[in-house]
């Protein structure tokens, strides 16, 4: 441990506050994962990368970096990966999910931001995040207008570059998303000294649909009943594919999915079959987020599907790997991140159709919509969701919360009531 | 004999119920900071066979090593049966209580189609008339009348307790005639009330359950809001309790129990 440590001064952490951090975030990890029943062995992998999260991961990214290589953080999926591999670069995403610093962060936005937002800002002023500090570029995007204005004050603590998604989807739109890919494929060609290839590009779009195709893989398992993984555990997942190295992730992750497929074989699960069956919508749960799913799951239901950035948001749509030609690969990337049904599209109704349909994928009983307080696209899209599964018969609760744990027995009083319904 | 016990944040109700079904004791004590001695105090003599609790302190009943099988059922649930005993044709239920106000939509049989509650927040429920009610300096029993007692509605525009306090304050200093702001307080939570419920789907009859219910000033509010007479039981308090008692006896007759099923790794 003394080397981490050394490695977190090097990186200018806030040594105690960084220690508490870790304490608390052990402690929690504890109470909500390592208290489950039915574990997979494959989960093992996973606990052993969230114990070494500001440990060996971030020793590995010290180590590219002295290699020569880069490191961009993000914290959207707007930003393609497949270009900042093809630089050479590794690319992560930051963390956003913790309480950590918010009286801070006040001081740089608005009381009234979401908790996101605020986390991120909190993380660096408090110097807790050894990935922010390892960044040698941080990608915003103005996908919310808290974000877009958040990261006008946040450039001024860190190396900031900013992609700007469009608000529809209309042919300019697609246009300017177009250029931005561009302009994001010449930010990174200049930071890394480095071109990018057609070659380069095509291998990072396949090791990049390889992540995604194993996650897919993971979802279309969790159809089964009884459930053969917990929500939380397949949550975590879909948390670590954000930082961890892409092929050794895809790799463990198919071996979780062989064990998965010979426990919905042999008819297992974590939970009777029959026991009520939910899919959370919404905002995204960054790490370590896991307070909803913990109420879920401590609440008689089990969560089969999250439709999240940090979920199937993330994973439903591949790449065309196919073209052959520089242009024709940018359009292929284009158009794949346009598919992204975020609510700060509009229209936006593709979403309703895709939750629709992942509910009925996965054999849900009910949807429970999550949204971030003063998080106004998806509090908007909840209403809208709200009508468009009642005309499909399916129940939806929603829920608006941010990562304090004071409203917690609230919370409970309406998941159980919300599971006592669908029951 | 099955016991419904109701842990709510103001009062804790105590229903007991026979095995046709018949209510044979009905109590209510404060809930105090002290909720297990009060539960304690209040099945005092009942030795009923089980308890289902609900309301917001019944994960701590359940938790308590009473020497009866407790179970738990949510307050939405309770509040529902309940109202479909007192009203057999009751398609929607509000109830006000001392923290939290929620509105329930009912389908065929009584089952919960949907619902809605207020968030953390205790702005427009009971505690929000009792703190003002203090403001007044008039008991809360009292409130209500006296809010009736108002020729025109003081308009108020915070729902918060602490900016409505202000709120209230400034306007009796501007001379507004405290009864009109009294019965401006009392419209403010009836306009948010029925919003609740008509998010839900009004639908009639509609049940009015709660401790707020028996405040006769939130009943013509809420019905002049709704466009309809509510019915009020007659001792709306003890709807939950009742709910949660008949759940009971539909448990020990071998109904599903809805928080039987294990969750993965259940541990809270």
């Amino acid at each position: 441990m003394s080397d981490h440590k050394r490695m977190w001064e090097k990186l200018n952490l806030d040594i105690e506050a960084h220690d508490g951090l870790l304490e608390v975030l052990g402690k929690f990890y504890g109470d909500i994962y390592m208290s489950q029943d039915n574990r997979l062995k494959g989960m093992e992998y996973m606990d052993f990368v969230l114990s070494e999260v500001h440990g060996l991961r971030i020793k590995e990214l010290q180590d590219a970096k002295a290699a020569g290589r880069k490191v961009v953080g993000t914290f959207c999926v707007f930003v393609p990966e497949e270009l900042t591999l093809a630089a050479g670069a590794v690319q992560v995403g930051l963390c956003a999910g913790a309480e950590v610093g918010s009286a801070r962060a006040e001081d740089l936005v608005p009381r009234g931001t979401c908790a996101l937002i605020k986390s991120f800002i909190g993380f660096k002023l408090s110097r807790l995040c050894p990935y922010i500090e390892s960044c040698d570029m941080i990608v915003g995007e103005t996908t919310c207008d808290g974000k877009k204005k958040a990261y006008e004050a946040f450039a001024a603590h860190a190396p900031l570059y900013v992609m700007e998604v469009p608000q529809t989807k209309s042919a300019a739109a697609r246009a300017l998303w177009r250029a931005e890919i561009v302009r994001f494929k010449e930010r990174l060609e200049e930071l890394t000294g480095k071109a990018i290839t057609v070659d380069a590009l095509k291998a990072a779009m396949k090791t990049v649909n390889a992540r995604r195709r194993v996650l897919q893989r993971l979802n279309a398992l969790r159809a089964a009943d009884p459930a053969p993984i917990s929500g939380r555990d397949a949550l975590l997942i879909n948390q670590i594919s954000f930082y961890d190295d892409p092929e050794r992730f895809t790799a463990k992750i198919g071996e979780l999915c062989d064990e998965l497929e010979a426990r919905v074989a042999r008819g297992q699960g974590v939970a009777p079959a029959g026991t009520p069956r939910l899919l959370l919508s919404g905002c995204p749960m960054a790490v370590p987020n896991w307070k909803l799913p913990y109420v879920v799951e401590s609440s008689g239901a089990v969560i089969v599907g999250e439709e999240s950035c940090i979920g199937t948001r993330n994973t439903r749509d591949l790449v065309d790997e196919t073209p052959e030609t520089m242009d024709g690969l940018l359009d292929a990337l284009a158009e794949r991140y346009m598919k992204i049904d975020c609510a700060c599209f509009t229209p936006n109704d593709e979403r309703m159709d895709n939750v629709a349909a992942l509910a009925a994928s996965q054999k849900a009983d009910g949807v429970i919509h999550y949204a971030l307080m003063f998080c106004q696209p998806y509090a908007h899209e909840a209403m809208k969701l709200g009508h468009t599964l009642a005309d499909k018969g399916v129940p939806m609760l929603a829920l608006e919360t941010d990562y304090s744990m004071e409203d917690v027995e609230q919370l409970k009083t309406r998941v159980e009531a919300f599971v006592e319904m669908v029951s | 004999m099955i016991a419904g016990l109701d842990v709510g944040s103001r009062s804790v109700e105590l229903v007991v119920v026979d095995a046709a079904g018949r209510v044979v004791l009905a109590r209510r004590v404060p809930t105090t900071f002290h909720p297990l001695r009060q539960v304690a105090a209040v099945l005092d003599g009942a030795a009923p066979e089980a308890i289902v609790a609900t309301g917001y302190g019944r994960d701590l009943v359940a938790g308590a090593g009473l020497d009866v099988p407790v179970t738990t059922l949510t307050e939405i649930k309770a509040h529902a049966a309940g109202a479909r005993r007192l009203f057999p044709g009751a398609r929607t239920v509000v109830d006000v209580g001392g923290q939290d106000t929620k509105a329930i939509r009912l389908g065929e049989g009584g089952r919960v189609l949907r619902f809605e509650m207020n968030d953390r927040c205790a702005a427009g429920t009971g505690k929000f008339l009792e703190h003002l009610a203090g403001v007044f300096q008039i008991p809360v029993e009292d409130f209500g009348a006296y809010a009736l007692r108002g020729a025109r509605a003081v308009p108020i525009g915070s729902m918060c307790t602490v900016f409505a306090e202000t709120e209230a304050v400034s306007l009796m200093a501007g001379g507004a005639p405290p009864e009109d702001i009294a019965l401006g307080l009392h419209a403010a939570i009836a306009a948010r009330t029925a919003g609740m419920v008509r998010r839900v789907g009004l639908e009639p009859p509609v049940v009015f359950t709660g401790g707020v219910a028996r405040n006769p000033c939130m009943v013509r509010l809420l019905a002049r809001e709704l466009g309809l007479d509510p019915l009020v039981p007659e001792d709306p308090d003890h709807c939950g309790a009742l709910g949660a008692a008949l759940e009971g006896l539909a448990r020990a007759n071998g109904a599903p129990d809805a928080r039987g099923a294990t969750a993965p790794g259940a541990g809270g």
